[in-house]
Formats: structure tokens, sequence, C-alpha cells
């Protein structure tokens, strides 16, 4: 290290120095108190529970045996090894011819089949980071905004701003409508942008919803893609959780709608889509993100900007290999979807023992939980973060809240239920439930005169005693004096389910 | 689904300015010698007249040691039924830290390929989007738009693009001359950071090549302090790229950097910050393993951070951590590959020798750098531009010009030769000496005077038939294709 009095550090950039990489938050606490005291159901019964990692973990099997029946599909098999050097050597920009070919029927089954891709607009890059931080590249200058639907996913402030100079501004949905994003409100934050003097580029969204867990209908679609061919602003549309819909409705992918709203209706130069394998396939760690535009000089700027994150070609000739294959497809898909809809059945019923509702949601990886109730303060985000602590600290689940995500009413929380098994599932639920009920034993007995009216009166109060109850023993936790333990870098390796 | 008419003039307004500009470096004219390879690529049998490309700086001459491991150690792979109870593990682990043996693995390779003459933290490996995602970050990381780095001619094209587009930041060059085998000197430094200064770009640092690209030479012991002292006494970074550390052969030795910094008295290694890769050591450019390596604690850390935008899949990682551990397997490698680099490049310079074509001389690197300034009509670059394209359509080889790597002189060209095999080469040289033997033929009235009397200088113009006339000036900043560009495939070196 340099000695001090010489040069006491070097002077390092400005994009170095400044916090704009989100790290420095105090949401990582809770990422610190799991990586200190991580839960395993054997060794470690009393750990924290990490339910702040949206990851997929329930189809992981389907992967693997897949493998084990395809050994071709990998350069360091007796089978396979003959492709080592031609794959090694292979550095093209534009990936794998079979790998583009796959990843775009992938990517149309996704949809069921309603919309199909072009494997020529199929670009790489280094996961669906590279991927925001890439559009944001090619369609944005240093100052220029997009705007974001909020709540959105936390890491989409360093991901869209960090490097590229480019600021986002929220259109905040509320829980007045479930959150619903409608383009009344994208038009009154466009209004409000411009009347700023900001220069707006173009929306983005994130669709299923990450944290909602929600989707966005076709006519709202339809009206998104109205708007910004109108305002000549780009739409970027985030479909990496596009696999994980679980309920009756089906998933409309903004490119479904570039076909059937009428041409003059729509610029096809302003649609671009995000996509990955990280989540809908559970394969985080191959960093396989993608950028398709409708844009012909996007997609020939953003082939170019890959060179900077390119998939692996050893990841590439597997996955193409494999998404090539249409029964393993199918049956993923179905699996997939089935197997996450359960999770969530499971999980949002437990809770409601527990007097806990959900946002209604189709898919994502987590749940969208209402605490309001037991917030301090309704209208306090401090509320909502010392909630959180007891949540971490004495319930021993790690989720993430609300204000992590820029919601705008404190009490909601994002709890993540698909990265474990179904035992630890049942820990959890048990924590909270038992929780919640130790904390509303009836300690208040009232006198009634009439009975019926008694029962009634009893039934509601239970209700009410239970939560002013929690409220009363949350607020003895608060004064407790939790405090927050210092700053983590949120890449924890995981406890596997 | 078609873009409506009247939008598409005010497309490119749609887009950023990074999008609509040139930053990315690939309008330039150079990519008529990939055109030709690719309409007309050389294969022994199927098309023996074809272009041969001499043009890619790969390290093809060691596949078979490779491919011989990863059969005897099937537990490397996450896809064998030895190694597949890892695949979940492996599968969702995306920590920017990267597997700790992984880490582990590379600095020992790092120790090995400088022969063990300094060691590295695992703490401070960062991984990126191989070298090219490294250069970028590491410009990310020291310099603002309109800051500028110091960089010794000739260098390599794609800097242009890695460590500007982007950043916005500035490459000044450093003038590096033939008459004393283009060594960095402390006094074209000084002029370069003066002239950096006076045109109103602040120098926050100087990036150098060693071994270098596309000149093959390495720096020894002198110049690299001098290099440190300068940036040291500057107070600007010092980014040593060395790719090529383990392709030295020879009687070169390869000293780097990180050796010198521990001889020098005060070193500020604040500054101090190495770019490593094992596309060209180990010949692995698809699986984009980039590193960067830094003394600074802080660039390590924001690096690190940055690294989430192009970290090296984890199945990648695996299998490297683990071929990379094994020792034997490591040594035996590297003494391998030297021999067979040094072997590849002896027949290359025997041939060019017995043609009386000159070489810089060197001992490192994956390619040649080629005089034929003799050859020149004119001591200028469009006459090296018309040598070039009669090299590329007539002699059918595909080699890159020095103007493409800014060199400040016209007349070199950069010839690889460890992306091919042993026929191969010796097509490429037969071509060669049928080229020079014409030229010899044009001047048989004067048929006393050596290979390289200035009489044929006009020659092969006026006789060589040139398949077009056009004349076009190079463009600044002109960008022979590298990495990760070229969308052709390779003829595979068969040996």
């Amino acid at each position: 290290m340099g000695l001090p009095g010489r040069n006491s550090g070097a002077i390092l950039s400005k994009i170095a120095t400044n916090n704009q990489h989100g790290e420095n938050s105090e949401y990582f606490d809770g990422w610190k108190a799991y990586d200190k005291y991580p839960f395993h159901l054997s060794h470690n019964p009393h750990g924290i529970i990490q339910m702040g990692l949206a990851e997929n973990q329930l189809c992981l099997d389907l992967i693997k045996d897949w493998i084990k029946e395809n050994p071709e599909s990998s350069i360091c098999t007796l089978e396979g090894v003959h492709q080592f050097s031609d794959i090694a050597n292979f550095q093209d920009y534009h990936g794998l011819k079979k790998f583009r070919q796959a990843i775009a029927h992938f990517m149309g089954k996704a949809r069921g089949g309603r919309a199909t891709f072009d494997p020529e607009r199929v670009v790489m890059s280094g996961g669906a980071t590279g991927a925001n931080e890439t559009i944001m590249f090619c369609l944005a200058d240093p100052g220029d905004v997009f705007l974001i639907p909020s709540p959105y996913y936390a890491a989409f402030d360093r991901d869209l701003r960090w490097r590229t100079g480019v600021e986002i501004i929220p259109v905040p949905c509320s829980s007045s409508n479930n959150f619903r994003l409608t383009v009344e409100a994208v038009g009154w934050a466009y209004k409000k942008a411009q009347e700023a003097n900001k220069k707006v580029k173009g929306l983005i969204l994130t669709n299923p919803s990450n944290p909602l867990g929600t989707i966005l209908d076709k006519d709202t679609l339809k009206d998104l893609v109205r708007f910004v061919t109108k305002k000549n602003i780009h739409l970027v549309v985030n479909e990496i959780y596009a696999a994980t819909v679980f309920s009756g409705d089906d998933f409309v992918s903004v490119a479904e709608v570039v076909n059937d709203v009428d041409s003059y209706e729509v610029n096809v130069d302003l649609i671009h889509i995000v996509y990955s394998l990280s989540k809908d396939m559970g394969l985080p760690g191959f960093r396989v993100g993608i950028v398709y535009s409708y844009n012909d000089s996007v997609v020939s700027c953003a082939r170019k900007i890959s060179s900077f994150g390119l998939v692996s070609s050893q990841t590439q000739l597997m996955l193409a290999s494999m998404l090539s294959d249409e029964r393993f497809v199918e049956n993923f898909l179905m699996e997939n979807s089935k197997r996450l809809g359960k999770r969530h059945e499971v999980f949002t019923t437990g809770l409601k023992k527990a007097d806990i509702t959900c946002l209604t949601s189709s898919g994502g990886l987590f749940v969208w939980m209402d605490l309001r109730h037991l917030l301090r303060d309704r209208n306090s985000f401090e509320s909502e973060i010392e909630l959180w602590r007891i949540i971490i600290h004495k319930v021993k689940l790690n989720v993430s809240p609300g204000s992590s995500f820029h919601c705008t009413e404190p009490g909601w929380f994002r709890v993540c239920f698909a990265n474990m098994d179904d035992d630890t599932l049942h820990v959890a639920l048990r924590r909270i439930q038992d929780f919640v009920s130790k904390n509303s034993n009836n300690k208040i007995v009232e006198k009634a005169t009439d009975k019926d009216q008694v029962i009634q009166n009893n039934n509601a109060k239970k209700q009410k005693w239970r939560q002013s109850n929690l409220r009363l023993s949350f607020r003895r936790l608060y004064e407790d004096g939790l405090s927050s333990p210092g700053i983590m870098s949120p890449h924890s390796p995981l406890l596997r389910a | 689904m078609v873009s409506l008419a009247t939008e598409k003039k005010q497309d490119l307004n749609l887009l950023s300015r990074i999008a609509s500009g040139d930053g990315h470096g690939e309008n330039s004219s150079y990519f008529e010698g990939w055109k030709a390879y690719e309409e007309n690529p050389f294969h022994p049998i199927d098309r023996p007249d074809g272009v041969i490309q001499m043009g890619l700086a790969e390290n093809q001459l060691c596949g078979d040691l490779m491919r011989k491991w990863v059969i005897e150690h099937p537990e490397a792979s996450i896809c064998t039924e030895q190694g597949v109870n890892q695949f979940s593990d492996i599968a969702i682990f995306q920590d920017y830290h990267g597997l700790p043996e992984f880490r582990q693995a590379v600095a020992k390779f790092m120790e090995k390929t400088r022969n063990n003459r300094v060691k590295f933290d695992p703490d401070r490996i960062v991984m990126s989007g191989g070298a090219t995602g490294a250069h970028e970050t590491v410009a990310f990381c020291l310099a603002n738009p309109g800051d500028g780095f110091l960089v010794p001619t000739p260098y390599y094209p794609g800097f242009d693009r890695d460590l500007r587009w982007r950043t916005g930041v500035n490459l000044v060059p450093v003038t590096c001359h033939s008459s004393d085998g283009f060594k960095i000197t402390v006094e074209a430094l000084e002029d370069a950071y003066e002239k950096a200064l006076l045109s109103n770009i602040p120098v926050k640092g100087l990036l150098m090549t060693n071994p270098s690209n596309p000149l093959g030479t390495t720096l020894d012991r002198e110049c690299l302090k001098s290099l440190v002292n300068f940036t040291n006494e500057k107070r600007i970074h010092l980014i040593a790229d060395e790719i090529y550390a383990a392709t030295t052969f020879g009687q070169s030795e390869f000293i780097s950097v990180a050796e010198v910094i521990e001889e020098i008295e005060d070193c500020n290694r604040d500054l101090i910050h190495i770019v490593y890769s094992l596309s060209k050591d180990m010949g692995l450019p698809g699986f984009r393993v980039g590193i960067i390596y830094s003394y600074n604690d802080r660039v390590v850390q924001i690096a690190r951070k940055m690294s989430s935008f192009g970290l090296v899949s984890s199945q990648t990682q695996r299998l490297i951590a683990k071929m990379l551990s094994d020792e034997d397997f490591v040594d035996e490698f590297i003494r391998e590959s030297k021999l067979r680099l040094a072997a590849r490049h002896k027949e290359l310079t025997t041939g060019l020798d017995g043609l009386g074509i000159g070489w810089l001389k060197a001992e490192a690197g994956l390619f040649l750098w080629m005089d034929l300034r003799n050859l020149l009509k004119t001591a200028t670059f469009d006459s090296e531009t018309e040598l070039w394209r009669v090299i590329v359509h007539q002699v059918k080889l595909n080699v890159s010009p020095g103007g493409s790597f800014h060199c400040h002189e016209p007349g070199w060209f950069r010839v690889c030769f460890a992306n091919m095999d042993h026929k191969t080469m010796e097509t490429a040289l037969e071509r060669i000496r049928v080229f020079t033997s014409q030229l010899e033929e044009e001047t048989k009235p004067v048929a006393a005077a050596p290979m390289m009397a200035k009489k044929k200088k006009k020659c092969w113009q006026s006789n060589l038939r040139l398949s077009f006339s056009d004349k076009r000036r190079f463009d600044d900043g002109f960008f022979s294709p590298h990495s990760p560009v070229p969308p052709s495939p390779l003829v595979r070196a068969q040996t």
C-alpha cells in the first residue's frame, strides 16, 4: 500500500467515488444478520431464514436430469469433448447461432407460443444486470430520464444509473388500486418531468412485476404502447419473470401486443425487451442476459456493447442444446408453473392463518405482504424499518422492506418463497404463526350483556386485540432499541434449499 | 411488423450519442481484410486458395493438452456424472466475489506465469467480461469523461473502443520509433504528457501492454522501473496489460510490474493495476475470463461491484478453478505452450529470413511484427494500405497493417502465427515466397541488386494486377477488428 505522506491515495473517478452503486444502504442489515447466522434445517435450526433473495430453486432437479441424459451438450464429457477447441475459441459477439435460436424458441414457449422471437434480434449481455445497463447506454445520454413504476427492484438504481448517468423518476403506484399501473399515472409523471425541464427518453417496466408479482393486463399494455408511440419515447419491458406465472391468467408479453395493436399506433423502433434465464430457469450463476430489441440500430449497438459481457461459450453450448429440446422445454415450463403455484398457495394459506394477507399476484418468486396493521405508525417508514428489524432478529426471517423498493406507502414487505425446500418453508410459516399468536393472546377480558353480542364483539375484538397486542408487543421490541448492524455486500452465498 | 417509414429517419435521434456515434470503431476500412477472409476462408482441402487468417491473435497450439485434462478430470465439470452433484450449487452461485477456489487458482496461475517470482493475493482478484471488460472497468474506476490515458504506440486497436467508447476517456499516444526498437522512452512519455496538458486533457494514467501487442517485445527491468517512477512522480495510475505473460519463449524473460514494484522504495501502490485474462495465455477467449488485479483497495472494491455487469459464468469458474489448481498440469501446459510457440515462431521467422524479409526481434506474443518498409512505394500510410490490399487480395493473407495499431511509421505489419497448424503456415510462407520472387522477376534487369533495392518500390504496383484502384484514406482511429468482434469461424489448428 502507498506510504502515508507521499500520495495519500490516488484520485479515482467520480463514478468510483459516488455512492450510486447503492450498496451503502441500510438494507444490507438483513443480509448481514443472515450471513452471521444462516438457517439450516439440521445444523442450525434457529438461524435466520433467507427470504430476501428472489431465486427459483424449485426445478433444478429437472435440469440436472436433462444434463445427465444429454452428455453431448457439455464440452467436458467423452461425448462432447470433440467440440472443446471450437467452443473455447469461439468469441464472436453474435453468439452461437444455435444458442440464439434456442433462446428465441424458449422465449416464445414461455409466452405460451403467443409470440415468436427472431434469433437475429437476440443479443447477449452479462445477466439481466448487464442487459438493463446496456439498453440505457443505447437509448439515453447522461442526464436523460427514464420513468419507472414504483415499487421497483432496488438494484435498478445501480444498473440503470450508475455508469450511464441516466436519471430515473418513479411513477408511484399505490395500494388504493392494488398497485396497478395506469396510463394516466404514467402520463402524469411524464408531464411533471417535462415541466421540470427533464428530457424523458422512455419508460421501463418489469412485467411480471418485482416486487409485486402482478402482471399487466392486455389493455393497459396496449395503452402504454400507444402512449410511448405518441410521445416518441422508448418502452423497455423487463420480462425476466415471464415463466414464473402460475395463475390462470395468461401473461401478456409486449411482444404479443406489438402484433395486436394497429400498426400506425405502434412504432416498433421504440420497443425493447430485457430477458434472462436467472429467474425463469433458476440459473443466475450462468449470467445469461438477453437484450431483444425491435429497433435494428439498437440491436447493432447492443451487440457491440455485448463484448463487455458475453455469455461464456461453454454455457452457450449447453443451453443451446437444452433449450432446443422441445420436450424438455414444454415439460419444464409446465412443472415450473405448477410448483411455483403450489408453493405460492401453501405460503399464502399459511400466512392467512396468521391474519396476514398479501397482494393478489399471478407470478414471481415472492409475495407482497401487507403488514400495515402491525406498524406502530401507519404513515412512517421509520416504523416500517423498526418492524423489519423485529422480523429479522425476533422472527428470524430476512425479508425485504417495501421502502427498499421505493414504495410510497409503509408497511409492505417482499417475501421470497422459491429459494428453499418445503420443510424450510414450513418452519418459516410456523415462526410467523407462532409469533403472531404469542403476541395476541387475549389479555384483556371484557364484560358483555348480550351473549350473541358478546360472541360477535369477542370475535371482532379478538381480531382487534390480536392486532393491537401485536402492535404492543412490537412496541416493546421497538423500545428494546434494536440497533442497526453494519453494511454488507448483497451477493451473499445462499444456504441452499 | 414494419417500423413507420417516417420514423426511420428520426431513428438515430431516438438513441443515445453512444449508440449513434462511431466510438465502437467498427466503421474502419480494415474490415476489408476480414471480409476477404470471410468470403473465401482458407481450408487445406476444401479451399486451398482461400485467404489465410493471420490477423487474429489466438493461441490454438495447446488445445490437445486441455482436451486430455478435461477427459481425465470429469469432476471439474458440472455436466458429467462425477460432477453433476455440484450443478445446483454452481448454477445459483452469483456472488460477485467469485468462487474462492477460482480466485485462488487464478492467483496461483498468475504466479506461475511469472516464474513464481511474485505472489498474488486471491482477494484482489476481480472478474470482468474478458480483458475487454477489464479495461473498460478500470477506465470507469480511474478516469472521468474527458480525462486521458497515455498509451505507447503501436497499440492494440481494441483499446480505442474498450477504454474510450462508453467511458468518454481519451487516449493520448506516446510515440515509439523503430530506430530504437520501439522502446518506450521517458522523453516520449514527457512529450505526450505535455501535449495532453496543452490540449486540456487531464492525464489520469499510463496504459502499457507487456508483453507488447503488436510488437511481441517485453520490457526490461530498467524500462519497467522508469515507467513506475514516471507514473509515481506524476501521481498518475499505471495500468499493466499482462495478458500475454505466458507467451514468452526462447531467451526472453517476462518481468511483471508486480515484481518491479517490490524493488522500488516508496512506491505508491495505490496507482498500480494489472489487467489479465486467460484468452491468450491459455487460448480460451470464448470463456470470457477477464481479471482486474489492483493494489488499490478502493479500486478492488469498486471494480468488484462493477463486475456484476460482466461476471464469469459460474460453470466456467468451476472448470477453470479445477484445471488451474492442478499444478502439474499447469506446469506442463506452460512449458509445452512455450515450446510450441517457439517452434511456430521459428518456422515463420526462418521462412521470412530466407526471403530477406525483416521482422522486429521479439520473443513473446502470438504474432510477429514484420518489416515491409522497403516494399512501400512511398513512406506513407496510403502506400501501406495499398500494399496491404495486395497482400490480402493477391497474396491472400489477412495480416494487420501497422497503421491500424497507430504505428508512427508506415510499412509494418502484424502477422499472427499461433492460430494455425504447420501445414497452413507452410502454405502462407510459400505464398510469401511466390510474392517476393515475383517482385524479384520485376527487377531482372538489375538482377544483382538485393531484394530490398529501392527500385523495387514501384514494381509491385505497376505489374501486379490490383483488383481495385480505390485509394481510400485512413480514418482517424481506424480499427482492425479484434476479439471479440470477428464473426468468422476459424480454421482450427490441427496440431
